[in-house]
């Protein structure tokens, strides 16, 4: 088993129309659904957090050079999770049922660094 | 992950209530500033909820999250100086100042008031009928324009011009409407008026999604019970209305099927009735007549109890029914109502009588975009045995069918047609179909 770390992206101009309510509502039920399945699965390393849009980016003296959000990086980072997985192929499908894609967004697999 | 949502309708209620509260504390002149802020939040809540879980007062945190957003906001705007230590005082009052996740068991009674000062906001006499709708529907319904723009099938373009002139006459004046107002029985009568017409366009609309109906009759009774439970706006015509939309409600079950498909009131199996509906209903109905007014949603309401009453569509008393019309008519004059007051006089009387009643209705023109019209006509002209007749009727109603469950229910008419054509010399059989109700 490796470990892998998704992180939830949203274009900043996906084009998407504001969601409802409704939208949301659903949304949020989607997210819990997923989730749990990954837990019951036993994919679910860290659930992680949410992120907020904002921050900064501090560079060499401890100069600011962005406060978020942030221009050249044209996506929000809505937030990351730590998925166990037996190998990329396999993070990569269970990436393919997360809600975010149901609504312009996507998510970054990146593998955990072992040694 | 903790608690689950109370239900699957919780965000766009609580997006009403938000909007609302938010409103009555930043001004009407803020209103887009206070969507824009309950917009974020929700977007907020999702993002929250789905890693740490629902808080175990979802609305409380909803409330305290929309209202810091807002002031945030208003500072940056810069007008932060002149509202927002007002705001900070008037929530802290509330209550609604403690921090996310704390309890706030019931909202106070002010935040309830600030939905129905809303509802009486969105029906200025300035704005029109049709724009009222649409705005209690997005104001108080949480629905997007999107969703309003899809339930009346009209553009989203066009919806939103609809809305945004709306909101501009709205914030006209700066706070929301005063129960007490002077103005407060006229308004109160614009406020039913919307609430029937949202009603009415779940029950008969054109909405090809059934779903999306429903959901408007459901949005349409939650706020007329609103209504019901304040003392000033619980006049016997709003405890008519109510009972109203309780027992045409009680018929949905039977009236629209799993597909969306539309079963006649005729041959409705009334076992599927809502039994505790029209109990509601007939109560309400009971209470409204203690006044002294009979208003037109005492009429309909006293016509949708004669019907509930009837044990068997055989059984429908289509005298009373008739009356019922006959006063509704002179109250409230329109070509639907001749229209269902023409079906029954066609049970009452016969389909020539009825056939007669429907020719003669005054501005029958306004009806020309209304399939329920000609499809009249073509259920009467089958019953006299004019299949032909009928059967050009149902086709003129099928071109005007404004939704898939209409055209199936024209298609099943039209096939009938087809049948007593084909079976032609030999006897039509003595179906009894009117149009739905």
């Amino acid at each position: 088993m490796s470990e892998f770390l998704y992180l939830y992206r949203l274009p900043a101009d996906s084009g998407e129309l504001p969601g409802s309510p409704k939208n949301m509502q659903e949304r949020l039920q989607k997210w819990t659904a997923w989730f749990k399945e990954l837990e019951a699965r036993g994919h679910l390393s860290a659930l992680g957090h949410p992120l907020e849009n904002g921050g900064a980016v501090v560079k060499e003296g401890g100069r600011a050079v962005h406060d978020g959000p942030y221009a050249e990086s044209k996506d929000i980072v809505l937030g990351y999770s730590v998925v166990q997985a037996k190998d990329l192929a396999e993070a990569r499908t269970l990436a393919g049922g997360c809600p975010v894609l149901g609504y312009g967004g996507m998510v970054e697999v990146r593998p955990i660094r072992q040694v | 992950m903790t608690a689950a949502l109370p239900d699957e309708h919780f965000f766009r209620r609580e997006s009403g209530r938000l909007v609302s509260t938010l409103t009555r504390m930043l001004g009407v002149h803020h209103l887009a500033l206070a969507e824009d802020a309950v917009q974020e939040t929700l977007a907020a809540a999702v993002e929250v909820w789905s890693f740490r879980g629902v808080p175990d007062n979802p609305s409380a945190w909803l409330m305290t999250a929309a209202r810091n957003r807002a002031v945030s906001q208003l500072r940056r705007e810069r007008t932060a100086r002149r509202f927002a230590p007002e705001i900070g005082r008037q929530t802290d009052a509330e209550g609604a100042d403690s921090g996310p996740g704390s309890a706030l068991a019931h909202l106070p009674p002010a935040l309830r008031d600030d939905e129905l000062r809303m509802m009486f906001s969105c029906c200025h006499p300035d704005v029109p009928e049709d724009a009222q709708v649409a705005l209690v529907l997005s104001l108080l319904g949480g629905f997007s324009a999107h969703e309003v723009a899809g339930a009346f099938l009209v553009s989203l373009a066009a919806m939103e011009k609809r809305l945004s002139r709306a909101k501009k006459v709205l914030s006209r004046t700066r706070t929301l409407f005063e129960l007490g107002a002077r103005d407060f029985e006229n308004r109160l009568a614009a406020v039913q008026r919307a609430l029937y017409l949202l009603f009415n366009e779940g029950y008969h609309g054109a909405s090809p999604d059934a779903a999306v109906r429903l959901d408007l009759c459901r949005e349409a009774m939650r706020l007329v019970a609103l209504l019901v439970e304040h003392a000033p706006a619980a006049t016997p015509s709003t405890q008519a209305l109510a009972a109203l939309m309780a027992l045409d409600a009680a018929r949905l079950p039977a009236r629209v099927d799993e597909a969306g498909d539309l079963t006649e009131l005729s041959r409705q199996d009334r076992n599927r009735w809502d039994r505790r509906l029209i109990a509601r209903g007939l109560e309400l109905l009971e209470t409204s007549a203690r006044g002294d007014v009979v208003s037109e949603y005492h009429l309909e309401a006293a016509i949708a109890a004669t019907h509930a009453l009837a044990p068997t569509a055989g059984e429908t008393p289509w005298a009373d029914i008739v009356e019922l019309y006959d006063v509704l008519l002179r109250i409230r004059p329109s070509p639907v109502v001749a229209l269902n007051r023409a079906v029954a006089v066609a049970e009452q009387l016969g389909p020539e009588r009825g056939l007669e009643a429907l020719r003669s209705i005054p501005g029958a023109e306004r009806l020309a975009a209304y399939p329920f019209y000609p499809a009249a006509l073509g259920e009467l002209e089958l019953r006299t045995g004019h299949v032909t007749e009928a059967r050009g009727h149902f086709r003129a109603a099928h071109r005007l069918a404004r939704n898939p469950a209409e055209r199936t229910f024209l298609d099943r008419r039209l096939a009938e047609c087809e049948r007593r054509l084909a079976a032609a010399a030999t006897k039509p059989s003595p179906t009894r179909p009117s149009p739905p109700r």
